[in-house]
Parts: structure tokens; C-alpha cells; sequence
């Protein structure tokens, strides 16, 4: 399969967990329960299994582990990497609904072809996470893997909900950061463009498929009225005939071909979900600097205040200032008092206001990272897509050739 | 009018013999005419020929739609057993074309010249006054000519004793050939029309399609703007699929011009052949009922038989006609559709022979 060999060309993937067991997701099946609400829901439920690689290369078959997940427990996951790894681009899973979809194709959660390209879309998911050098190591994914029962509450016990920084959810507020990272600048700025241009290309994709597929469909009514047609004609029959055969062929022909440019569809979906993940990065720095910020305008208004209460002189004005001067100064003590806590305060802000810069400096270099590694990736995989797209389309070409071919010589003996 | 048909096999003349031609007709420059009453269109119609028949051997004349209406009835009162050519209709409504627009006076213009080919190709039909007045004469001498001939009125009466006729007899003596004929055309008819909508249905599908693959191209190019390693890929996928588009184009194009015409001319000719059946037919009825006259009247016994025996005559005449060119005509559309069809097939293969071999360019 496409993906797999992806995955054996990467580079630093000497401790991956993919070089040690073989992950797949082989199947998927219906099933019906009680929700949380006590209704019944059906859902789909995918069979994941894993099997260690050493023992294969002895020759020996190793055993194969099992466990079923549904794509809720694939998203538990996902959103626990995203909180837990900040800097990390973390993978994308397959689109929760059909989305893009050309007419033939349903947009029906439980049709059958849809659940097929995403039980792919899936294991597509977990080989990228289990090829990747830090969420590889990650025991709640290993877990994920391995673990039926209990799993949920494992993750739960992390408590990594309550690290999640819910303002990453709300993308439309605005954070104003004054000194910007340039590099993260314009990352967002990429990641923005990628989404919408491949949003643009996979909108018109649908669009030309569903096209295409009506010039191919409607030369198989040619199929009928020849064979009709050759009923009351004597030289012409045989032609006539022959010809609407390879009509009906061509007709055919186009179901595989569409079916096959769903995967590069697919592929294509991948890279604009991941524009969202590099999106997420890109806002967390975004937010980090805009606290550090916050963090160090409060220390510096704290110093300034304590100042004042030390010298007695207001340099700013401050209600308090205003209060306290018709209402009358303050006690000496109250003062020393207020100065002793601002100057507690202040010495944890300095603490405070250093570690976040040290985080700070620690997230800007682990995304880096991880962000050249993702373009790494992003530009073998594309161009990989985009080669495999033309290998497509010659074959589709090679088929009409023949076709055409083969009508051609029916039509002239008619 | 009567010829006998040993004379016509020898006349036999193929769309492709034109080695053997020695009329040749263009229809071209359609101009715009405005009066007070109406706006209409002419056609240059001309004629080079080396006929002795003809005066000059060259002539250029312009004629409107209404002149070749008259034509086409001239033919069809000679010759009401032959097979006249089609003629483009008056106004399509199914197609969203209007009337003066660039496409149907070009789709106009096409099918009246091959009116006027098919009639000069034709055995008999070549050598008919009407025909040889329509290419040579000027405006003025045409319209006088028109005014000529059978009045209307004759022209109705005509009709309405075939129409009589026909109530009574011709298909109870119709010769077992002609039924035959009849039933061929019956489902030809059938066929031909549906395989119009499927040929239409297709043209359609491509165009859409075309319209699709113009935006498809330029997106990657867009993309290739962001980025800096994959640019270059971006870009030549841009570049093969913009080239792939123009080769659809041509497909399109191709089909238009090619089976679209020839299988309408089609649909218009099972018209024109049922016509032709049903004239037979009332020449037969008139016989018959003279026939049967015979039989109930005791006097006039001498003239009733002699008309019998020039109505029999007329029969058999007609029949001969009808069969020669129906042989003929079935040749005829064997080859058109064998040929229509094959250009199709020809059509898409270069279209995909081109779009393999642009393709595999640009992914080396």
C-alpha cells in the first residue's frame, strides 16, 4: 500500500515503533450500543492489530494482538496528543463526514465506501504517529494500541483536559502580540494558503469527476440502440453490434478509475488537515508569547507600584492614588505592609517571567524541529502524490486508447 | 420523368467518386438583409460546372431559406417516388440558439449545402430544370420563374384526391418490397432519433466537462506560488493538465462537426422516406380505385380501362423509381454512418493518444 512504503524511506526513525511492530487496521464492522444518554446509536467499530516485528525476521510467524476502537476513541486520542505535545504538527485523522464528495459518491457515514477509505485513513493515522520520533515513545498511544479495556479512563486520569488551553479552540479571537516571531508569522500565513488552496482544488476535483463521469456513462446508452439498430440491418449488423460492446466497456471503465482517484483525493485531504495541525502550533507560540508578554507588562506595572508606595510619589495615576489622597494617606504600616506583598509578588513574577521565557525558548526550538521534519514530509509525500496522479491518468488514457481502438475497427466494417 | 431503371443503375454515383462529378456546388457568405417587414439572411450559392447543358461554367448567385422551400417542393412534385434530400428546419426550438446567431446560421448554412451536393450527386435529381434555374438564375429571373408552374389551388386539389386515395387502397396492393421498406423505417426512424438525443447528450457532457478542466489547471499554479520545493511539480502539472484541456476541445469540436450533422440529416431523411412510402401508396390508391370503378360501372367500360392501363403504368414507373433510389439511399447511409462513426472513433483516439503522450512528458 501506498502509505506503508512512505514510511520505510524516513530517516531518523531508528527507535520508531513502527520499525518494531507491524500496525494495521484491517477491519471494520457495524455495530449497535447505548450512548451515554441511554439511546440506541450505531456506529463502526475498526479492528486494529499489531504484531511485532523482530520475530518475523527470524522466520518465525509472531502472534498477532487485537483490539476493536470506533472513531471516537481515535479523536480521545488525537486531542490528548495535541495537549500534551504543543509543538508538535501532530497527524490528522480522516474526515469525520464525507466531505468534497462528487455525486456518485454518498456523503452517508455508514456507506460502504466510506468507511473503507477511512478504516485506510485510520491506519494511515497511526503508522504516521508510530513513525514519528516523539509520539512514538507516547505509553497512552502504545496503550491505545494494546490496551482494550480501561483505555478511556486511563487517558482520563492524565488530566490532560485541564491542561488544554481552550483558548485554542476559539479561532477567531485575536491575541495582540507585539513582538512577533516572524519565522511562526509567516508559517501561519502558509498554513492558511495551503488550506484554502487545496480546499480550492479537491472542490473543483469533485466537480471534474462528476463530469467525467457523465461523458463515460452516456456512451453506454450507444450499447443498447446498436444492438437495436444492428436487428434491422444486414451488413451494418455485425459493426453495429461489436461497436456498442466496447461502448458498454468504456462506460464501465470509468467506476475503477474514479475509485482510484478518490485515494489520491484522499492523500491531497491528509495535507489540508495538516494545515490545520501546523495552524495549531503556530497559535500555541502565539498564545505562549502573548502570556509572556501579559506576564512581563504585570511584573513591570508591580515594580512600578511598589516604587510609588516606597517613595511616596505618584508617577502614574491610579484610583487608589486618588482615594488615598482625599481620603487621607495610608498608615506607614498598612504601606509597608502592601510593599511587602507586592515585593513577594514580584519576586515570583521574576521566577515566573523567567521559566515561561526559558519554556518559551524550549517550544520555539522543539517546533522548529519538528516543523522542518514536517516539511520534509509534506514535500516527498506531495510530490509522490502528484507523480502517482499522472500515473493515473496515463492509465486511464492507455484504456481509452484501446477502446477506442477496438470501436474504431468495429465501425469500420459496418 | 420516366426512367427506366436500367438507365439509372448505370447513373449509380457515390458521395466519394468525385472524379465523376462535373457540378460542384458551394454554399457560403451568409449576409444579413433588413427591410421594413422582415430581417432574413441569404446564402452565396456557386456553381462551377462543365455540363453543355449549362450556358456558362461558372455562376454565383445568393438565395434565401425560402428559395430552397421552393426547390425542395419542385423536387417533390417531379419526382414524388424519389428521395429528396433534406433540408435544414425552419427554427430548432429544443437547442437554446436564437435564430440569428453565429451557430445556427453556420449549422444553417453547412446542411443547405449538402442539400444542394446530395441533389447534384443524385442520378435523376441532377438533371432537373428547377435544380439548374435555382443555381443559375439572378434574383428577379428566379422569382418571375417561381410564379410559373401549377397555382396553388391545382396544387391542393392535387391533394386532396390523394389524400381520398389513400383512405381507399395502396397499402391493400402494396407490394411485399415496400411493406418491408415501410417496417425498416418504422425502427430505423426509432433508433435514429434516440441515437440524435444520445450524440446531443454526449456533445453536452464534453462541454460540461471542458468547462470544469479550464479551472483545474490554473489551481495548481496558484498553489505553486506558496510553496518552493514542490513548485516546479505544481507548475508542470498545470502546464499538462491546460494541455489536455485544448485536446478535449478538439474532441468537442470534432463532434459537432461531424456526427452531430450527419445523424440529424438522418433524422429529417426517415421523415422524408415515409413521405415518399405514403406517395407510393396514393399513386397505387388512385390505381386501385380506378380499378374498382371498373369493376361497379357497366358503361364507360373502353375509357376506364384505358386510364387504368396509364395508371399502371404510372405504378410500375413509380415503383421502379422508389426501389432504385432506395437501393441507393441505403448504400448511401451505410457509408455516411460507417464513416460519421469511424471519424468519432478517430476523434477520441487522438485524444487520447494525446493526453497519454503529455502526460508521460511532464512526469519524466
Amino acid at each position: 500500500m501506498l502509505h506503508k512504503s512512505l514510511f520505510s524511506s524516513s530517516k531518523k526513525m531508528e527507535d520508531c515503533l513502527s520499525k518494531k511492530i507491524e500496525i494495521t487496521v484491517s477491519e471494520a464492522e457495524k455495530r449497535t450500543g447505548r450512548n451515554a444518554m441511554n439511546m440506541q446509536e450505531t456506529y463502526t467499530a475498526y479492528l486494529i492489530e499489531t504484531r511485532a516485528v523482530e520475530s518475523q525476521n527470524e522466520g518465525q510467524c509472531s502472534p498477532v494482538d487485537s483490539l476493536w476502537r470506533r472513531y471516537s476513541e481515535f479523536e480521545l486520542l488525537r486531542n490528548y496528543l495535541l495537549v500534551i505535545y504543543p509543538h508538535i504538527v501532530v497527524p490528522p485523522l480522516p474526515e469525520k463526514r464525507a466531505d468534497f464528495v462528487w455525486h456518485k459518491l454518498s456523503a452517508d457515514n455508514m456507506d460502504p465506501d466510506f468507511v473503507e477509505r477511512r478504516r485506510i485513513g485510520l491506519e494511515n493515522f497511526l503508522l504516521r504517529v508510530a513513525s514519528h520520533p516523539v509520539l512514538c515513545q507516547d505509553n497512552i498511544f502504545y496503550s491505545f494500541l494494546t490496551q482494550e479495556g480501561g483505555w478511556k479512563e486511563m487517558v482520563n486520569e492524565t488530566g490532560f483536559q485541564l491542561k488544554a488551553d481552550s483558548r485554542l479552540k476559539a479561532l477567531n479571537a485575536t491575541f495582540r502580540v507585539k513582538n512577533p516571531d516572524k519565522r511562526f508569522t509567516e508559517l501561519k500565513h502558509y498554513s492558511d494558503e495551503l488550506q484554502s488552496v487545496i480546499s480550492h482544488l479537491l472542490r473543483v476535483r469533485a466537480r471534474v469527476a462528476d463530469r467525467l463521469y457523465g461523458v463515460y456513462k452516456v456512451h453506454g446508452n450507444y450499447g443498447r440502440v446498436f444492438s437495436e439498430w444492428s436487428a434491422i440491418e444486414k451488413e451494418m449488423g455485425d459493426g453495429l453490434q461489436s461497436a456498442g460492446h466496447h461502448m458498454d466497456v468504456y462506460a464501465a471503465s470509468i467506476d475503477d478509475i474514479l475509485e482510484e482517484e478518490e485515494h489520491y483525493a484522499d492523500q491531497l485531504k491528509e495535507y489540508l488537515f495538516y494545515a490545520e495541525a501546523l495552524r495549531a502550533v503556530c497559535r500555541k507560540h502565539e498564545l505562549m508569547q502573548y502570556d509572556l508578554e501579559m506576564a512581563a507588562q504585570d511584573l513591570t506595572s508591580k515594580k512600578q507600584q511598589c516604587e510609588e508606595l516606597a517613595t511616596g510619589t505618584v508617577r502614574t495615576f491610579s484610583l487608589k492614588g486618588m482615594t488615598s489622597k482625599l481620603f487621607g494617606q495610608e498608615t506607614p504600616e498598612q504601606r509597608e505592609a502592601k510593599i511587602k506583598v507586592l515585593e513577594e509578588q514580584i519576586q515570583e513574577g521574576e521566577e515566573q517571567l523567567k521559566s515561561k521565557n526559558l519554556e518559551g525558548r524550549d517550544f520555539v526550538k522543539s517546533a522548529w524541529a519538528d516543523i522542518e521534519r514536517f516539511k520534509e514530509q509534506k514535500n516527498h509525500d506531495l510530490k509522490e502524490a502528484l507523480i502517482s496522479y499522472a500515473v493515473m491518468q496515463i492509465s486511464m488514457c492507455k484504456k481509452g486508447i484501446q477502446v477506442w481502438t477496438n470501436a474504431k475497427e468495429c465501425f469500420s466494417k459496418m | 420523368m420516366p426512367t427506366s431503371p436500367s438507365s439509372m443503375i448505370n447513373q449509380y454515383k457515390f458521395e466519394d467518386e468525385s472524379e465523376l462529378r462535373d457540378l460542384f456546388i458551394t454554399v457560403d457568405d451568409p449576409e444579413s438583409h433588413i427591410t421594413a417587414i422582415e430581417t432574413f439572411i441569404t446564402y452565396r450559392v456557386v456553381t462551377k460546372t462543365s455540363r453543355s447543358e449549362f450556358d456558362s461554367s461558372e455562376y454565383e448567385v445568393r438565395r434565401r431559406y425560402q428559395d430552397f422551400l421552393w426547390l425542395k417542393s419542385k423536387l417533390e412534385e417531379a419526382h414524388p417516388t424519389l428521395i429528396i434530400p433534406p433540408l435544414p428546419e425552419k427554427f430548432i426550438m429544443k437547442g437554446m440558439v436564437e435564430r440569428f446567431s453565429e451557430e445556427f446560421i453556420e449549422t444553417r448554412r453547412k446542411a443547405l449545402h449538402k442539400f444542394l451536393n446530395r441533389i447534384a450527386d443524385h442520378p435523376t435529381l441532377t438533371f432537373n430544370e428547377d435544380f439548374k434555374i435555382f443555381l443559375t438564375a439572378q434574383a428577379w429571373e428566379l422569382s418571375s420563374h417561381k410564379k410559373q408552374g401549377p397555382g396553388l389551388l391545382s396544387r391542393m386539389g392535387q391533394t386532396v384526391r390523394a389524400v381520398a386515395s389513400s383512405v381507399r387502397g395502396g397499402v391493400k396492393n402494396r407490394p411485399e418490397m415496400f411493406t418491408e421498406v415501410n417496417d425498416y423505417m418504422e425502427t430505423f426512424s426509432q433508433k435514429i432519433n434516440v441515437l440524435d438525443k444520445i450524440a446531443h447528450r454526449i456533445y453536452k457532457e464534453e462541454r460540461e466537462y471542458f468547462n470544469e478542466m479550464k479551472e483545474y489547471g490554473p489551481i495548481h499554479t496558484l498553489w505553486s506560488a506558496s510553496e518552493e520545493d514542490i513548485a516546479d511539480s505544481l507548475k508542470g502539472v498545470a502546464s499538462c493538465i491546460d494541455k489536455c484541456c485544448k485536446a478535449t476541445e478538439k474532441r468537442m469540436a470534432g463532434l459537432s462537426e461531424n456526427l452531430l450533422p450527419i445523424i440529424h440529416e438522418y433524422v429529417l431523411y426517415s421523415e422524408i422516406l415515409m413521405g415518399v412510402l405514403k406517395r407510393r401508396d396514393q399513386i397505387q390508391g388512385e390505381l386501385d380505385s380506378k380499378v374498382d370503378a371498373l369493376a361497379n360501372k357497366k358503361a364507360e367500360k373502353d375509357l376506364i380501362t384505358e386510364e387504368i392501363g396509364k395508371l399502371e403504368d404510372k405504378v410500375e414507373c413509380a415503383n421502379n423509381a422508389l426501389k432504385a433510389d432506395w437501393d441507393r439511399w441505403k448504400q448511401n447511409m451505410q457509408y455516411d454512418m460507417r464513416s460519421a462513426f469511424t471519424n468519432v472513433a478517430e476523434n477520441n483516439l487522438r485524444y487520447y493518444e494525446e493526453a497519454h503522450n503529455l502526460t508521460r512528458n511532464h512526469s519524466c
